[in-house]
């Protein structure tokens, strides 16, 4: 048992390694090909060779990143099946269906005509190589669509049924895989971040330009085309968070309650604007769970419901059974330790049904699935030992969902800045403190970016499918030890990619700062 | 529900033969790291590194689509032969971005490192993928019990044998069909240099490229027969009415006789392949034998995994524990899974179309060192 544990926590732990460095790469392709596709489209209506040179530029650091995205990205399809064996036969007949439509409709798009944009600019007219520009960018975004497909229905799995000969869930409807509301919202959510973690870092690297006053022109048209991106992203960004915080609270309230640190809900409940976590909490100790905090009056209940006077649960309060429903109204729902119950009395019956099927018994079969179907909503639960293991890591997600929504704030205020120095003040775009403002913003938009990620992930432990089928259940059966040495592997490996990216990078822009990226030669 | 499960068979099994027919770049990345010559070497490798991606991806797609459609062989190989493909990850993580990286200022590493990391996917990850297809063939140690999901203390359905993989890398029938398709990538990684560089006035790097067609392919085809001697002469699982599985002796033989289409495809994707590379090195003219040679190896490979698939025949052995086996009617997906997938695979002659149709764009005309000195980016 402990070594199961074990193995569950380092394989835990590589998945989320490897989920987080490949999520450094990717908002970076999704933001700038969209900005790459800007610039080759002024360049193809214009014909003006410095938009050309422009898109160029931008691209060269595209085509650095996209490697590691693609080399990262990888690791994580194959370690659905070396790490989460389980998991792989338990739903793949579901979460199967989006990865590989994801191959055969995006990846090929991608790989097919990144080859033209990068390598194509004396072998294609120009049309061709604009839209060789725009379908690698929609390659791009078809690709974010299917694998998030693949993660709502993780988090909220709708249009499938369970098997009990098989002992695993079977699709039952694919539309309500595909465009599952939770799925629509977080694909836009998602991509619009990466538009916004592309704008930033454009706005960033201009800054650099600036301040070194090299390339100014270069600079700040780039600024100029990035802040509208940037602005336009995160403007949508916040309103599809929106929308996911509604779709939270009603799916998934357990991961609002820790988003919160909510232990005992309200109505009319306050949101946390700062706060720190009390560290000693426990779930029922009755201490305060912030120590101190700076609160938004009825805020959670506007964010939930979009209803200031409404209830939001806590913690607790789920874990004894009151919850919302999805209109948002207060029901007694069942209390954790029922849900528990529920699930052992299901995989007991499913156990009865599977020996009543092995002796031909069909009237043992027709009651044990009765029996079964009457419990398999909680049938998860059944993994579970007390109602603790159902809570997430309160903290993380507490801290990380700040992080997102202040980093949201703060990358709002960049891009107006940013847009209202271009247009009204242009003279102080050189200023050196707003330089070093775009500048620093770089990683703070990383950050921002990873912190949902977190917030999102972390909140919904303990389960791999919501509800059903807890990580722990979800393994492979592989010692712990095999999995930690390929963990510190895969530490080394991204190190040194990220290490070798970054410099790289590094370089080209020192480069471009010591020539003429719109009037110089074209090899450099 | 048959009908569709062949079906996907057969898609999982052309996937398998593009797969390998694309290996050419792993081939060709383990053919140039001795290279010498500066300028041949650059030639070369961004002739590769203009398709690197194409591989890159159907593997990721072969990945997809067996997990999709049976996921029962992607939870018990992949949890299983752990170590198996880890090994094959990582080189092709290697890959990944050692074209982009590999002659870009402040790469840290040098580019000596990224040429190695290519040499190292191009010999790691063809012999690999080679053990890993030798296994469906060759069987393996675990076993598989659904009902293991409901014991709490150790719910994981399918288990192997504590080497996770390790048995499975140094069984000597997988390495033969792993060194097998590691010197055919080799062979390919030629004649891809044939066909598809304009190497100019530079006689020695052509008649370097012949020397490695003969060298590699001859090597290749004696590995091959060892191969196919081996299993033919191996027995193959079978299941009874009862459900009972048992072994049957040359399974894989008496599969392409009674699947007579398949055999004969196979003869024929033979056939093309030793016309490719037999006229490739004896005439000097002809540059077109990649073609004859590849799209001979699509239909050898696709019809080999058929035959592991079809004709109710085991494609996953358990060697431990016969039951265990995995048959693609109880490894798959579910009928609505398989039928709304198959509705995607009507986009397979789209993508085929749009990636011929750039293969042409962008090799016509041939890649060749004036063109890189023009070419602002280069690997």
């Amino acid at each position: 048992m402990d070594e199961l544990f074990s193995t569950v926590d380092w394989s835990r732990g590589q998945f989320a390694l490897t989920a987080m460095i490949h999520w450094l790469f990717v908002p970076l392709s999704i933001g700038l090909s969209l900005i790459v596709g800007i610039m080759e489209s002024i360049f193809f209506k214009t014909g003006n060779e410095r938009w050309k040179r422009m898109a160029k530029f931008w691209m060269l650091l595209f085509g650095i990143n996209f490697a590691c995205g693609v080399a990262t990205g990888i690791i994580l399809e194959f370690e659905f099946g070396t790490n989460w064996s389980n998991y792989s036969w338990f739903v793949g007949d579901i979460f199967g269906a989006p990865l590989a439509i994801e191959g055969i409709a995006a990846f090929f798009l991608e790989s097919t005509f990144i080859a033209v944009m990068f390598f194509g600019w004396n072998r294609v007219s120009r049309g061709f190589h604009l839209a060789s520009t725009w379908l690698t960018a929609a390659g791009i975004c078809l690709s974010a669509y299917w694998i998030l497909v693949a993660n709502a229905w993780m988090q909220y799995p709708v249009g499938m049924e369970f098997d009990p000969d098989q002992m695993r869930n079977v699709m039952a409807d694919f539309m309500s895989v595909a465009f599952s509301p939770v799925a629509v919202n977080k694909f836009f959510h998602t991509v619009l971040s990466g538009w916004v973690l592309g704008a930033t870092f454009v706005i960033g690297v201009s800054c650099w330009f600036l301040l070194k006053k090299s390339n100014v022109e270069f600079a700040k048209d780039s600024m100029k085309i990035a802040s509208w991106v940037g602005l336009a992203g995160i403007v949508l960004t916040m309103w599809t968070g929106d929308g996911s915080a509604v779709q939270v609270a009603r799916v998934q309230p357990m991961k609002l309650a820790a988003m919160e640190g909510l232990y005992n809900g309200s109505c009319g409940q306050s949101l946390v604007g700062f706060g720190i976590i009390n560290p000693y909490k426990e779930r029922t100790d009755g201490q305060d769970a912030i120590l101190c905090e700076i609160s938004i009056p009825k805020g959670l209940s506007i964010l939930a419901n979009h209803d200031p006077d409404s209830f939001v649960p806590g913690i607790n309060d789920l874990i004894e059974g009151i919850s919302i429903n999805a209109d948002g109204d207060t029901i007694n729902t069942v209390s954790y330790e029922e849900r528990i119950a529920q699930g052992r009395l299901a995989q007991e019956a499913l156990r009865d049904y599977d020996h009543a099927r092995a002796t031909n018994n069909a009237e043992a079969m027709a009651e044990a699935k009765e029996r079964f179907m009457a419990n398999f909503k909680y049938f998860g639960y059944g993994y579970l030992d007390s109602v603790e293991d159902a809570v997430p890591p309160v903290a993380l997600t507490f801290y990380m969902f700040r992080i997102m929504v202040m980093g949201g704030g703060y990358l709002m205020l960049l891009f107006i800045v940013m847009l209202f120095v271009n247009y009204r003040k242009p003279k102080i775009l050189e200023n050196k403190l707003l330089n070093i403002f775009g500048l620093i913003s770089i990683p703070i938009v990383w950050l921002v970016s990873e912190a949902g990620w977190i917030t999102a992930e972390v909140g919904r432990q303990p389960w791999t499918i919501q509800d059903l089928l807890p990580c722990r259940a979800a393994i492979s059966d592989i010692q712990p030890e095999s999995v930690q040495l390929t963990f510190w592997m895969f530490v080394v490996v991204f190190a040194g990619l990220l290490i070798a990216e970054i410099s790289i990078m590094l370089r080209e822009i020192g480069k471009a700062t010591r020539r003429d990226i719109l009037n110089g030669p074209d090899k450099h | 529900m048959e009908t569709l499960q062949i079906y996907w068979w057969f898609v999982i099994s052309l996937l398998g033969g593009l797969l390998v027919a694309l290996l050419f770049v792993q081939g060709g990345q383990s053919l140039i790291w001795s290279e010498r010559k500066p300028e041949r070497k650059s030639l070369l490798v961004n002739a590769l590194g203009r398709k690197w991606e194409l591989t890159f991806t159907t593997l990721v797609v072969f990945g997809g689509a067996y997990f999709a459609s049976f996921p029962l062989y992607y939870s018990t190989s992949f949890g299983g032969a752990y170590w198996l493909w880890m090994a094959i990850l990582v080189s092709f993580i290697l890959q990944a971005v050692s074209y982009e990286f590999r002659s870009k200022p402040g790469n840290i590493f040098g580019t000596l490192t990224y040429d190695t990391f290519l040499w190292i996917n191009g010999c790691v990850g063809c012999v690999l993928l080679g053990v890993a297809v030798g296994m469906q063939f060759f069987g393996a140690n675990f076993e598989v019990c659904r009902a293991d999901i409901l014991n709490g203390s150790s719910p994981v359905i399918s288990k192997w044998d504590s080497t996770h993989g390790l048995d499975v890398m140094f069984d000597l029938s997988n390495l033969l069909l792993g060194f097998a398709v590691f010197f055919l990538a080799r062979t390919l990684g030629a004649l891809f240099f044939l066909n598809n560089v304009n190497m100019g006035t530079d006689a020695k790097g052509i008649q370097k490229i012949r020397y490695h067609i003969l060298v590699n392919g001859t090597v290749f085809v004696l590995l091959f027969l060892a191969f196919l001697f081996a299993l033919f002469m191996s027995d193959g699982y079978s299941r009874m009415d009862n459900g009972l599985v048992v072994k049957v002796p040359y399974k894989y033989f008496f599969n392409l006789i009674d699947l007579w289409w398949i055999g004969a495809t196979f003869l024929i994707g033979v056939l093309m392949v030793l016309y490719g590379i037999i006229r490739s090195y004896f005439d000097k003219k002809f540059r077109r034998g990649f073609w004859w040679a590849a799209i001979g190896v699509v239909l050898t490979v696709t019809s080999l995994l058929c035959i592991s698939g079809y004709n109710n025949t085991s494609f996953l052995p358990s060697v431990t524990h016969r039951q265990s086996s995995l048959f693609i009617d109880n490894a798959s997906s579910s009928e609505f899974t398989l039928r709304v997938m198959a509705w995607v695979t009507v986009l397979l002659p789209l993508v085929i179309g749009y990636i011929a149709y750039v293969w042409h764009k962008m090799t016509s005309p041939k890649i060749s060192s004036s063109e890189l000195r023009k070419e602002d980016h280069i690997y």
